[in-house]
């Protein structure tokens, strides 16, 4: 079973790049001024208040020990105790979580939407007006910021046509119809780059595929060129699209942050900008972990769904 | 037959434009950018100043000038320290192979799942905000990109048979990528180095829009629009300009980047 082999090599190195960042993000925060029991208890906390509460959460016991309790911890799926919020924050991690996956989701599944009829489109009809839209498309839509887009939807489409919610989310417990609704102008603002790049990649993959022998033999075959286009073409320019969305995972997770500022949702990015602003570090120290984590699983998934686009890379390991 | 694309035309001239307006805002811009005015708080363009007034009455078009000055040397300064440690580590683990090789590729995948907004967080609880940080953060993100770019160009060249040529000769591989490599590789990192540029300053606006940029009062285009929120329906011009500005300078640098490799590699000119 080569397939389970080469599975089992890329979860190996998942699990060791994964230590080293927890490594590395441990030792930043450590270096970091001002420690859990100082900030907890203010400038003015005296002394032995502020070393007591520091025994009390440990923060007095060697360096390597409370690495490896920490990281104990993470493997047990207790993350510690929010100083700000007084709450576990695995729990606090899961709750912005819910906001911040579905935010991601929508945002990949309409940047698929948007993406690949266009670049299938303008590549089957180069030089065309699609084309020239595309390419135009692709160009400004990477330029732009994501949370300037956001902006621009608040005041055009919430304040300005008075649709949809400036920002702010219900809850998942208010209904899926409010909650979704909350998410659809910051999944726009989020997929508009995303579908940018896809547009360029998917044409210039589909353009490609269409030079090549194959597709040639199968029209020659008698096949009419949509079929040889979603039979052959699109299906074997799919392996370049899936590497770049793997690619843009960093840039979405990054975006998800600053369109949740925007709109002020409750999610995972909010969370850490406001753990930084509170100096709340051991929330920022699991929450930028859990980001890696996201980033590598996310690739190891690409990886895998390259075998099943690309029947050649089964056997090889 | 051999001509200018017009993406390099383009781009080389908002590039320029960009360069331009951050010079020229070291020595002249047409009202102080930091200088308060209360009396033309959030007025509109043309009522006071270009490109009207901000919340406390500063010439947003001063500002903007000012803020290329700020966003193109964060964004120049962090691609240029990452791709030049980038480079070195791709042409290394291109020229030594073995262990160094997956070793080096193995901290760039470690590397690359640190997008610059989340090393800022991490910088951010480390150095506090500022120049610095968003430096290092946007820099470190440039490190994986550049090493695979040059690692990939590095082994194309490589194999070529002037190179064999030279190993034959008795040359070691620091000669060899001195000597081959890197004038072969240049202007893929070229390219590579305006298109990054872009992204350095879309990361740096990003930054500047959550608070983790420069302090105040120094300009910035992304504070611009983190300040302009608040005025949102009553000074909605307060979000275009930055946001605009933002917009034409990446757009100018890819365009500067899709034009310079049209030009040095033309094959690839009806693929993209």
């Amino acid at each position: 079973m080569p397939a389970l082999k080469k599975l089992s090599r890329q979860i190996g190195g998942l699990v060791i790049t994964l230590w080293i960042a927890s490594l590395v993000i441990f030792l930043l925060i450590e270096a970091a001024p001002g420690d859990a029991a100082s900030i907890m208890l203010g400038t003015n906390a005296a002394p032995d208040t502020v070393a007591a509460l520091r025994s009390e959460l440990g923060l007095d016991r060697p360096l390597l020990w409370r690495y490896a309790g920490w990281l104990g911890g993470v493997l047990s799926g207790d993350l510690g105790t929010s100083y700000t919020y007084g709450v576990p924050v695995a729990g606090l991690i899961a709750d912005r979580l819910a906001v911040t996956v579905p935010l991601t989701l929508i945002a990949t599944l309409l940047s698929i939407l948007i993406s690949l009829p266009l670049g299938v489109w303008a590549a089957n009809r180069p030089n065309g007006p699609v084309d020239t839209l595309a390419s135009l498309f692709s160009q400004v839509g990477i330029a732009v910021p994501n949370f300037w887009i956001g902006l621009l939807l608040i005041l055009g489409v919430a304040l300005g046509l008075g649709w949809l919610t400036p920002g702010g989310f219900p809850g998942w417990q208010a209904g899926i119809g409010a909650a979704f609704e909350a998410l659809i102008l910051p999944s726009i603002a989020l997929a508009v780059p995303q579908s940018a790049v896809l547009t360029r990649v998917t044409r210039a993959a589909v353009i490609e595929v269409t030079n090549e022998d194959f597709v040639r033999t199968a029209r020659a075959k008698g096949l009419s060129r949509g079929r040889a286009l979603w039979r052959h073409t699109v299906p074997n320019a799919l392996l370049p699209v899936v590497t770049m969305l793997g690619l843009q995972i960093p840039f979405l997770i990054s975006g998800a942050v600053l369109v949740e500022n925007v709109f002020t949702l409750p999610g995972i990015g909010t969370l850490a900008y406001q753990a930084l602003s509170q100096r709340d570090l051991i929330v920022v120290q699991n929450v930028v972990l859990m980001f890696t984590l996201i980033v590598m699983v996310v690739n190891l998934i690409v990886d895998a769904l390259y075998t099943v686009l690309d029947p050649r890379l089964r056997g090889r390991v | 037959m051999k001509r200018f694309p017009i993406s390099l035309i383009l781009g080389g001239l908002i590039t320029g434009a960009l360069i331009g307006a951050a010079l020229l805002s070291r020595v002249w811009t047409p009202a102080d950018p930091t200088a308060m005015n209360i009396l033309n708080r959030l007025k509109g363009p043309g009522e006071a100043g270009l490109l009207g007034a901000d919340q406390i009455g500063r010439d947003v078009f001063s500002i903007i000038m000012a803020g290329a000055w700020t966003s193109l040397g964060i964004a120049m300064t962090a691609t240029l320290l990452g791709g030049a440690i980038g480079t070195l580590i791709g042409v290394s683990a291109a020229a030594k192979g073995g262990v160094f090789e997956r070793l080096a590729m193995a901290i760039n995948g470690v590397l690359f799942s640190f997008p610059p907004i989340l090393s800022a967080i991490l910088l951010g609880a480390l150095m506090g905000p500022g120049a610095l940080t968003s430096i290092t953060a946007i820099g470190v993100f440039m490190i994986p990109v550049f090493a695979r770019v040059s690692r990939g160009a590095a082994l194309q060249i490589w194999s070529r048979d002037f190179v064999q040529a030279a190993r034959m000769a008795g040359k070691g591989p620091a000669l060899i990528t001195l000597q081959h490599i890197l004038p072969n590789i240049s202007a893929q990192i070229i390219v590579q180095l305006a298109i990054q540029t872009g992204l350095g300053i879309l990361s740096e606006a990003g930054l500047s829009f959550l608070g983790m940029g420069v302090a105040p009062p120094t300009p910035s285009w992304g504070r611009m629009l983190a300040d302009a929120q608040t005025f949102l329906s009553s000074a909605p011009h307060l979000v275009l300009a930055p946001g605009l500005a933002i917009a034409l300078a990446v757009l100018g640098l890819n365009l500067l980047g899709d034009g310079l490799r049209d030009l040095t590699d033309p094959r690839r000119r009806q693929a993209s």
